[in-house]
């Protein structure tokens, strides 16, 4: 959920908004933030899931060191999602453990 | 290969300053950070800083992180940005950038700030998502302007868990609780009034027992405990809430510092591990100095002058001031240090940084004066 109003920060700028697909459905992000921030906003909280169990995560420490957050960007697995800026028309998919099958 | 005078490895408030010091006297000084822009965690800071002028007191976070920057590239500072560190061997530093290409930088100093990360507790259901650190949503919250639920719980009391409750409140979602093992609120009490005053309670002596949900958390159950740590029995409370914070603590980051061979000491009062330094804030390894939060766990205005230290420290080293001019100049940084490091507070971390220095003396055969 996006923060329209903000007591300190004020209302949310009108920043340019791109579109990226995740999983083949396109969704609205705004240039420049990670790819976490855009995917959280659009209430996608499963960025991965396990190799074996198949159990969800998503973000948690939010500074590129715990990896829990990676996704397959481009075609690249292992991206880690929270320090990855969104680009227009980016590709992004749920990653099933180190998705070395696609490698 | 590209070469320079000073690296400074991580572009936070100590990083900043560092690089800063450094090339106003003169100094060829390289800035790399991971991030897409440097600043480190002063951007998701939006609440106004105590203390004096000179750190910046009543001037709010993210100013005070475009100033830096505003002033890092006055100086001339280079920066490297999405430039993500992988190793050092000797003085030669491997950088990945974009995540796809490598390359070198040959520095004759290396300034290494590579901050803190959180703690974090394990229990059940701590994988699922909605489960993150507390510094993790108020990047989320306060830099990209995205909450990632409606109702939190925030474990652990200190000045995090309280500032971070205060900023989720301000930005329309609700803050269930916060708990706290200890039988009392970690951090300053202004901080605790703030959120109390909407009716936020804090629950000391409880912690999380589990977090339940399928695909994301649901909901968290909370459990009081007694002085021996235990779980008091039928003791156990349910919350509907969809995220749970971790505000536990931060630990320095030292892969980088290990990496580079630096010596460690176990110090409880800086956050566990960090690096030996002397009063140049040098390790070990001679060139290589350590500031900010990977030097031990301490306050942002510790961080800028640890970084001021370092910078005056290499450009002396490097011809750039001459040793009186050094002198004067580190004499009056650590006289601030030390006044930063006063109070009841302060007083651990001043004696932990005392044991740091005398541990570097006798690992280098330096005598005890």
């Amino acid at each position: 959920m996006r923060i329209m109003k903000h007591p300190i920060l004020g209302p949310l700028d009108e920043k340019k908004e791109i579109s990226i697909t995740v999983d083949g459905k396109a969704i609205k992000a705004i240039k420049g933030e990670p790819l976490a921030s855009a995917l959280i906003a659009a209430g996608i909280m499963t960025f991965r899931r396990t190799r074996i169990r198949k159990e969800p995560r998503g973000y948690f420490c939010g500074i590129g060191l715990c990896t829990d957050c990676m996704m397959m960007v481009d075609g690249i697995p292992n991206v880690r999602t929270c320090i990855t800026p969104v680009k227009e028309g980016m590709t992004v998919e749920t990653q099933v453990g180190l998705a070395r099958e696609e490698l | 290969m590209l070469r320079t005078d000073v690296a400074v490895i991580g572009g936070g408030v100590a990083g900043l300053v560092a690089a800063i010091e450094a090339s106003k006297f003169g100094s060829r000084v390289h800035l790399i950070d991971e991030n897409a822009r440097p600043g480190g965690q002063l951007f998701k800071q939006i609440h106004k800083f105590f203390g004096s002028h000179r750190h910046y007191a009543g001037i709010r976070g993210f100013e005070i992180g475009e100033k830096l920057l505003e002033d890092a590239e006055k100086n001339g500072v280079q920066t490297l940005l999405n430039s993500f560190v992988f190793g050092i061997f000797g003085k030669e530093i491997g950088i990945i950038e974009n995540q796809m290409s490598a390359r070198w930088l040959e520095a004759k100093t290396i300034i290494l700030c590579c901050g803190a990360s959180e703690r974090m507790l394990a229990f059940p259901g701590w994988t699922l998502p909605g489960v993150m650190g507390a510094g993790a949503a108020q990047t989320l919250i306060n830099v990209h302007r995205v909450l990632p639920g409606k109702r939190f719980l925030m474990i652990g009391s200190g000045n995090v868990g309280l500032v971070v409750s205060y900023q989720i409140l301000q930005a329309g979602a609700e803050v269930v609780a916060v708990i706290e093992a200890l039988p009392r609120i970690g951090g300053w009490g202004v901080h605790a009034s703030k959120i109390r005053r909407f009716g936020v309670p804090i629950l000391t002596s409880h912690t999380i027992k589990e977090a339940h949900g399928r695909e994301k958390v649901e909901a968290a159950t909370i459990v009081a405990i007694d002085k021996n740590w235990k779980h008091v029995p039928s003791s156990e409370r349910t919350l509907e809430v969809d995220v749970v914070c971790l505000a536990i603590g931060l630990k320095p980051n030292i892969e980088l510092p290990l990496m580079a061979g630096c010596e460690t000491m176990y110090l409880e009062e800086l956050g566990g591990l960090v690096p030996v330094h002397d009063e140049n804030m040098e390790t070990t390894e001679e060139g290589i100095y350590v500031v900010g939060d990977c030097a031990g766990i301490e306050e942002a205005s510790t961080a800028i002058e640890s970084g001021r230290l370092a910078g005056v420290a290499v450009a002396e080293k490097l011809g750039y001031l001459s040793k009186d001019e050094a002198y004067e100049q580190k004499i009056r940084i650590r006289k601030i240090l030390d006044d930063l490091r006063g109070g009841p507070f302060g007083e651990h971390r001043m004696r932990a940084k005392q044991r740091l220095i005398q541990r570097y003396k006798i690992l280098k055969g330096l005598g005890n004066e």
